[in-house]
């Protein structure tokens, strides 16, 4: 063990386990009126359970057209998506809400939380739609909160918390469901360096405990905290690689100053 | 999704935006008051009509002497001389439904106490008119039968002769002029009120012995009205008919020739009142309805406005997994819970509103009642 690589311990992993998300040549297109944008122009990949991708690329190339089709937001325009080996485009609307609502967890840039509406009910939100009791929905919020370390936090209205608590007060809604998998949309994109370094902190634990993370990022460091990076460049996939000498949030955190609030 | 749950997420989403769903409400909590209000107002004065019809006394018939067209010309009520005291006697005697009666003829002129003078209008009348009319005395008591057929000098007096003649002094048994003519006060009548509709006051009137009055006063020897009584509600029916026949059968009215006198029956006065109240109350509602339609697109068009403004939620709970069921059920339910809320509130506010329009104005606007609130 100790004498393989990193990339051959990853096609390790990729050969044991199913796939949980498999995209065989997805296209995206969007027609306005006379011209056509072609957002993704055949996409295939393969992620596994348990995996921690960044996605990168320059602004406009299709990263998150991607992200809502893996979210089942959207759906493609031709190509196959299979999740856990359901073709998705077979599914109804309501089972496309299911899925939404149990199987992935979505963290947006803008945070996107309902204002004048307590850090806790937000969370609790999905289960409002999960035929959860009311009891069980806070006490999972009250969980998943603990989890982002916002546990005394929960009364708090998003105007009342910073921008990287509402970020966590969003993950922790994406989790409250118990997804497979968590999909993070540029999660890190309205916040400084320190408060992303700790959102990857948190994202890098739930990895560990399992879950498969599919992150947007163009900022090169944060996307060294993940596993794989894959680059997109014009709607299709320039580069896919693994992250060599990859660094923990954890330690990268202990090294950066502390500031003051 | 169960009920619980959509409704659990309306609430939220309502208690969320307080500003805006009072707003809405506001539309409903006016349309609902509005209604409840107008309508409670117009069985309000339905009501208190129909209670001063009764204070009027039971079972009454009121027979005046009639309108009379003469030349073309409407010569007005009481116009002719034909009713007279034999009339009253003979109705007593052959009309089987009439219990009582009581004549009556009157004048206004001026009463004189000491050095105070006050203008009131004065009836000639039989002791058993107090009965008919149902009416109290607030101190001593009725000239007798005997005053009537001694054409004595006695009166009895309404409530607002005596405030205004004996506001120190007790008035019983004091003497008071009309026409330079002493009475003896022996009588002071409970307060009556202001007859519906007319604004006249009831209670300004002196009563003397109908011989009296006629002999002494306005030297006339015909009545102008006579008030009956019959058995019962049913029977004044009845006794309207037997009135009016025996009447036209003692002035000789031939066949096709108009009556000389009239017979006004207080339960046909009530059942008009009723039917005059229904269709204002109609009316009021009608109106008010207006209202609760405005209210209601009021509600229609803000939940409209409000999920477009609101398309970043509803974004976002289909992104978390919302169906469009879910979210279509939760604008649903919140419509339902404002309209219900707000109709709670408008009940709530339309009866406290017709509570105090009602007592505060003693509100009656019927118009027939005045023609049965006493003859003048
Ligand atoms: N709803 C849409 N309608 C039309 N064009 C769209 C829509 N969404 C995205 N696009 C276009 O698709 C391309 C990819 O967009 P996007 O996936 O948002 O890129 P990225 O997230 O990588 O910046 C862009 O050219 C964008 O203008
Ligand atoms: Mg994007």
């Amino acid at each position: 063990m100790v004498t393989m690589s990193q990339s051959e311990i990853a096609v390790t992993i990729r050969q044991s386990m199913e796939a949980s998300i498999r995209v065989l040549d997805v296209h995206k297109y969007y027609d306005l009126g006379e011209t056509r944008v072609h957002a993704l122009r055949g996409i295939t990949m393969d992620i596994v359970g348990g995996e921690f991708l960044a996605i990168m690329g320059a602004s406009g190339s299709g990263k998150s057209t991607f992200m809502n089709i893996l979210g089942c937001l959207d759906k493609p325009s031709s190509g196959t998506y299979f999740l856990d080996g359901i073709d998705v485009s077979g599914l109804s609307k309501d089972e496309l809400a299911a899925i939404r609502n149990r199987k992935i967890g979505f963290v947006f840039q803008g945070f996107d939380l309902l204002s004048r509406t307590t850090a806790l009910e937000n969370v609790e939100l999905p289960t409002l739609y999960a035929q959860v009791s009311k009891e069980e929905g806070e006490e999972r919020a009250r969980e998943a909160l603990d989890l982002v370390g916002l546990g005394d936090r929960s009364t708090h209205f998003p105007s009342q918390l910073s921008g990287g608590q509402q970020q966590r007060v969003a993950i922790a809604r994406a989790l409250v469901n118990k997804p497979s998998i968590l999909l993070a949309d540029e999660p890190t994109g309205n916040l400084d360096s320190r408060t992303s370094v700790e959102i990857m902190e948190i994202l890098g634990r739930l990895n560990d405990a399992g879950l498969t993370i599919v992150l947007v990022t163009h900022e090169h460091d944060i996307s060294q905290f993940a596993k794989r990076t894959i680059q997109f460049r014009d709607g299709r996939v320039r580069r896919d690689e693994l992250v060599v000498n990859r660094q923990t949030a954890s330690e990268v955190l202990k090294s950066l100053p502390v500031e003051e609030d | 999704m169960d009920l619980i749950a959509v409704a659990r997420i309306a609430v939220r989403a309502l208690a969320r935006n307080k500003m805006r769903s009072s707003l809405t409400m506001l539309g409903i909590i006016i349309g609902v008051g509005a209604v409840i209000a107008m309508v409670g107002v117009g069985q309000g004065a339905q009501q208190q009509v129909q209670q001063q019809i009764a204070a009027m006394g039971s079972n009454i018939l009121f027979v005046g002497s009639g309108t009379v067209t003469r030349g073309g010309t409407h010569m007005g009520w009481g116009a002719t001389k034909t009713l007279i005291y034999a009339d009253m006697l003979a109705i007593l005697r052959e009309c089987p439904a009439v219990k009582a009666a009581a004549p009556g003829s009157n004048t206004s002129t001026q009463v004189v106490y000491g050095n105070d003078n006050w203008a009131a209008r004065i009836n000639g009348t039989e002791p058993q008119y107090f009965d008919i009319r149902n009416w109290p005395f607030r101190e001593g008591t009725s000239f007798t039968q005997q005053d009537v057929e001694m054409a004595a000098n006695v009166a009895v007096i309404g409530e607002s002769v005596r405030k205004n003649l004996f506001a120190a002094t007790d008035p019983l048994g004091q003497t008071i002029r009309i026409k330079s003519l002493p009475f003896k006060v022996v009588g002071v009548l409970a307060q009556k009120g202001t007859s519906a509709a007319m604004g006249d006051d009831q209670d300004d009137v002196v009563l003397v012995p109908i011989t009296t009055l006629q002999k002494k006063i306005t030297g006339q020897d015909w009545l102008r009205w006579i008030m009956v009584s019959a058995s019962s509600r049913q029977a004044s029916y009845a006794a309207q008919e037997q009135i009016k026949s025996l009447l036209r059968d003692r002035h000789r009215i031939r066949v096709g020739q108009d009556d000389d006198f009239m017979v006004r029956n207080l339960a046909d006065m009530a059942d008009l009142a009723d039917q005059a109240g229904s269709v204002m109350t109609m009316l009021l509602a009608s109106i008010a309805s207006v209202s609760l339609i405005v209210g209601g697109i009021g509600i229609m068009n803000i939940m409209l406005v409000s999920v477009t403004e609101r398309t970043r939620e509803i974004g976002i709970r289909m992104a978390i997994g919302a169906t469009e069921r879910n979210v279509q059920s939760q604008f649903l339910t919140e419509a339902v819970v404002l309209s219900l809320i707000g109709g709670a509130i408008g009940i709530v506010f339309g009866m406290g509103a017709s509570y105090l329009i009602t007592n505060t104005l003693g509100w009656v606007v019927l118009g027939p009642v005045h023609t049965i609130a006493g003859p003048r």
